[in-house]
């Protein structure tokens, strides 16, 4: 089938597209440079026209999740929609039910998601509700960062092997990349404990922090992955993290880059929850200038932001020491989940409250990451879904970052606390997004962080992946009208996915099949059988599963689609 | 226990098979195949063992349906499924219930159905860790996989439980016995403890036996409570144990390294309900300060625990879910399938793998003999002598491949060994079979013309 969307004002960063007036085509799920005379015509004249959003770091599948919609009944409610002929009935606001999380989604054009914390164990239950989420693309981020086998390798400076067990266990988990929580910090939470800073060591284990940062990364760029490691860095959340968070970037500084299709060694996931200055909540502050100062001044990282959005939320991750923290602060009902030699998680429900001096600090941190970092290329917009606020605030983002009118208007209105003039340099920053940059911060240079080269762009033989919004980009002032914009955003007047319409007029007329993205080493199979062969013993004595029901089995993929790479030897 | 030889005639071993009994899952068994049946099973405990090598003891093989004069006559398996479609197309009020003893993949086909007709999804846990559940929902739920209790723990306690008979293997292969890396010599760096009224066969391997009063869990873990706050206990005894007891335990809780609480059913149907598992739950947290503690439900079907995940990550609630305006909804009291039939609400009841007839209480019974009961299952059971039409399934793990999640989360997937009798169906089928029947049966109710999205969720 051959469409044209005709007219449309086109964001396309990544083919230096920026708001032209000019017409996309597609055909059998491809865009394509030519069409024929029969090809459909959707007429989108003077309408904003972008590639559909990739999220690159939600919680949105897995063990922690269920546990959260199980939890918390007072959030399924808040979001209960009734079904229609097309679409399933919903649930959730912060922890939407599967079924929802793909719709809503939908709805705001994006077409991949990626899924942030896999325990490997427990990856079969992360696959099953990838695929029990409708319309959208879902890699895995598979957790290495307080894994046993990780601590051994890393302590004895093993990067070949580490290299062999990563490109095995992504087989082994269907997963995309690798994926680091507090390094180090949820294997002492099997005693309670935390680590503190980048150079402490867990209980029992004689490895730092530090050694196993760098040592995946290295074995991350061995590889040649097509996304660096992925890191969310020791003390989150705590006053005076700044100096950790910056340690831990720049440890890796000297890591030779070995992928083409991106240009970062390091991502930084929710650097917002790493910015704080200070020694406590008392004299906390803002360190997003200075993190901001660090990351324009080098070209190896890039971040995404988990920008608080004021809203009552799960926080959910697999920094478990941090969660208990959370819960000594606010005493509500606390999760903890613990997998074995691999990872840990929390969560907690928190409410974002503007009033709040603490809420009010991070809230302006998140958006002066965003201002003070120069180059968007280097910054991705997220809530971390649904720690800092559900992922359908984006809009609303959108809308503050587009808008420092509707900023001042918040601040000088009362409307969030008055810690923001006193300790953030919020009010100072006038710099205004415009659509290019969000169309960079929200699909292209998430796109690139991935390495993903079918995605992200509307590139001819990409996948036609597109989303169609409700504002005319030459007749709107984003600045002044950043309600239209939040509005706009919010609903599609087109999403399309591989060539389907899945949105019209901002409602679902179409239902597919999600589908996973993982990475596919070759090369390495002598190697990764002698690593498997190595840890063999330990896993029969230690493990509770059998070796024959560790992996993730096709049966739980639904056509997935698999990035091959080849190894460097 | 008399001697027995073991088994040497058989044709084929499959190693690695899953243990469709309890919610340990163990999933190291070998079973020993001839002439298509299991002849004898390696490792497993005697309940699972036998439940696989029995497997045509009662076993249902041929659909029935009940007759004008009452009586279940043999059909073929279009007519049972027809007459079993037009029970649920022409329904107001089903319930499909059960779930637990069968595969996440038929569960899928079971919320398609439930969706489009509108009914209610419910499972065992209504009757069993319903409690745990709303307390999860009340206090929080701090877990970890059975691997971690292995190696890590130096003290478990089983709280209303008792895995001796229950769970046979829970103590050796996770959580007692069993040589972890931390806890090398197994049993003997371990302290065992045991909190039931009665001397169980788990308090017999315990180290300490803490035989408070029945219905006495909530007091006494109210007094644990106080005690590791720093409180004075001012009563002498406390739900029958000594006030010392009580300090000398929370001592020795808050000094293990690594602690796990199992609790069973003996301590989510005392007098106070979900309360005695509330109080147990921020028992836990409390220690947290401490040192590091955990707890885990002792699940007791195989997949019971699979049903709740799946239901949370399909609709946003774990248990009774309630389909019947076109979306999901959850209320303790109100969707759960055992008020639901008290109340004479329910007129379509289809049970999926269990036995509400041997487990309910005598009200709800007596509704169900009164309305229209399907029965998909593979054995006999007080449950096909109310059913007006049964169908018989096939045996997870054994017969049929499938997902299924253990009592700690973990998702396993349990292979097929050896083919199903002839005349059977699995349960996936049998239920996507009712699912596209139903639909040409009747116009899919309560769709709403157009998507309104919930204000609360803007």
């Amino acid at each position: 089938m051959e469409y044209i969307l005709k007219n449309g004002i086109v964001f396309d960063p990544t083919n230096n597209v920026k708001g032209e007036k000019k017409d996309v085509m597609f055909k059998d799920g491809k865009i394509v440079e030519q069409v024929s005379d029969d090809a459909k015509v959707l007429d989108v004249t003077d309408k904003l026209v972008m590639p559909a959003g990739i999220d690159p770091h939600a919680h949105i599948a897995g063990p922690k999740l269920v546990v959260g919609r199980m939890y918390r009944p007072e959030d399924s409610r808040r979001g209960a929609t009734q079904k229609t002929s097309v679409i399933r009935g919903e649930s959730g606001f912060s922890i939407p039910s599967c079924p929802a999380t793909g719709y809503r989604y939908s709805r705001m054009g994006y077409g991949t998601v990626v899924e942030a914390a896999m325990p490997p164990l427990e990856g079969k239950h992360t696959h099953e509700e990838i695929c029990a989420i409708p319309n959208i693309d879902v890699p895995a981020l598979p957790l290495f960062g307080n894994n046993w086998f990780v601590f051994e390798f890393a302590k004895e400076n093993k990067i070949d092997e580490l290299a062999a067990f990563i490109s095995s266990w992504l087989k082994i988990t269907k997963g995309y990349g690798v994926k680091i929580v507090n390094p180090c910090g949820s294997e002492a939470w099997g005693w309670g404990k935390n680590v503190h800073g980048f150079d402490d060591k867990p209980p029992y284990f004689d490895v730092t922090s530090r050694e196993v940062v760098k040592a995946l990364a290295k074995a991350n760029e061995k590889l040649g992955l097509p996304h660096s490691i992925h890191i969310h860095p020791n003390d989150l959340g705590h006053p005076g993290n700044v100096p950790t968070t910056l340690e831990t970037l720049d440890s890796i500084k000297d890591v030779k880059k070995n992928a083409g299709v991106r240009d970062q060694t390091i991502h930084c996931c929710h650097l917002q929850f790493h910015a704080y200055q200070g020694n406590s909540w008392k004299d906390a502050s803002s360190g997003a200038e200075e993190i901001a100062k660090y990351i324009n001044s080098t070209d190896h990282v890039t971040c995404d932001v988990g920008q608080v959005t004021l809203d009552e939320t799960t926080t959910m991750t697999a920094d478990a020491p941090m969660e208990y923290d959370l819960y000594k602060l606010s005493g509500l009902k606390w999760v903890n989940k613990d997998i074995e030699f691999e990872t840990a998680a929390g969560i907690i429900p928190v409410i974002y409250s503007a009033k709040s001096p603490v809420n009010t600090l991070q809230w302006a941190i998140g958006l002066e990451l965003f201002l003070h970092i120069d180059d968007p290329w280097k910054v991705c917009l997220t809530t971390d879904h649904p720690n800092a606020g559900p992922f359908q605030r984006y809009p609303r983002i959108m809308s503050w970052l587009m808008s420092n009118t509707r900023r001042m208007e918040m601040i000088e209105n009362g409307e969030v606390h008055k810690w923001v003039n006193s300790r953030t340099t919020l009010p100072t920053i006038d710099r205004e997004y415009d659509f290019n940059d969000i169309a960079i911060i929200s699909r292209a240079a998430p796109a690139k962080i991935y390495g993903f080269e079918d995605r992200g762009a509307l590139t001819p033989g990409y996948n036609a992946d597109i989303a169609v919004y409700d504002i005319k980009p030459n007749e709107i002032d984003p600045s002044k009208e950043y309600e239209a914009i939040e509005k706009g955003f919010s609903l599609t007047d087109y999403t399309i996915k591989d060539g389907k319409i899945l949105v019209k007029d901002k409602e679902i007329v179409q239902v597919k099949k999600s589908r996973t993205i993982w990475t596919n080493v070759m090369g390495l199979e002598k190697e990764e059988q002698a690593v498997i062969d190595g840890i063999m013993p330990f896993f029969n004595q230690y493990y509770s599963v059998k070796w024959e029901n560790y992996p993730v089995h096709d049966h739980y993929l639904s056509d997935p689609i698999r990035v091959d790479v080849q190894a460097s030897k | 226990m008399a001697y027995e030889a073991p088994i040497t005639d058989y044709d084929h071993i499959v190693e690695n098979c899953t243990c469709a009994f309890c919610g340990c899952n163990c999933d190291d068994l070998d079973y020993l195949v001839k002439d298509g049946h299991v002849v004898a099973v390696r490792h497993a405990c005697r309940l699972g063992a036998s439940k696989i090598m029995e497997d045509l003891d009662q076993r249902l093989l041929v659909p029935m349906v009940r007759d004008d004069d009452g009586e279940l006559k043999e059909v073929d398996w279009d007519t049972a499924l027809d007459k079993a479609a037009e029970y649920i197309a022409n329904s107001i009020r089903p319930i499909f219930y059960g779930w637990s003893e069968t595969s996440i993949e038929c569960m899928k086909e079971g919320v398609a159905l439930g969706e489009y007709i509108g009914a209610v999804l419910d499972n065992q846990a209504t009757i069993c860790h319903g409690p745990s559940l709303l307390a999860v929902q009340n206090a929080g739920y701090p877990v970890q996989t059975l691997g971690e209790v292995q190696s890590r723990a130096d003290m478990c306690v089983f709280s209303g439980s008792n895995p001796m008979n229950s769970h046979p293997r829970h103590l050796a292969r996770y959580s007692v016995f069993c040589r972890g890396y931390f806890r090398t010599r197994g049993r003997f760096d371990r302290t065992v403890v045991t909190m039931d009224p009665k001397f169980t066969d788990t308090a017999k391997v315990s180290d300490l036996w803490v035989g408070f009063e029945q219905n006495g869990d909530y007091g006494f873990y109210n007094a644990i409570r106080a005690v590791l706050k720093g409180k004075e206990l001012y009563q002498d005894v406390i739900s029958g144990i000594p006030r010392e007891d009580i300090y000398e335990l929370a001592e020795a809780m808050k000094n293990a390294e690594f602690g796990t609480l199992f609790f069973g059913l003996g301590l989510t149907h005392t007098l106070s309900k979900q309360r005695s598992i509330d109080i147990a739950i921020k028992m836990i947290i409390d220690l947290n300060k401490f040192t590091k503690w955990g707890l885990t439900p002792m699940r007791g079907h195989f997949n019971v625990n699979g049903f709740n995940i799946f239901m949370a990550f399909e609709s946003g609630f774990p248990l009774g879910v309630d389909y019947c305006r076109g979306y999901p909804r959850f209320l303790s009291g109100e969707t759960n399938t055992i008020d639901l039939l008290t109340r004479g609400e329910c007129d379509v009841f289809m049970v999926v793998a269990a036995d509400p007839g041997a487990h309910y209480p005598n009200g709800a019974v007596q509704h169900l003999a009164k309305i229209p009961v399907i029965q998909v299952d593979i054995h006999w059971g007080p449950s096909t002598e109310i059913a007006d039409v049964v169908l018989p399934g096939s045996f997870i793990g054994v017969e049929c491949g499938g997902t299924s999640y253990r009592m700690d989360g973990v998702p396993i997937y349990m292979k097929k060994a050896i083919d199903k009798p002839e005349t059977c169906r699995d349960d996936e089928w049998i239920i996507r079979e009712l699912k596209e029947r139903v639909m040409k049966l009747r116009e899919e109710p309560n769709v709403a013309p157009k998507y309104v999205p919930n204000p609360a969720a803007l």
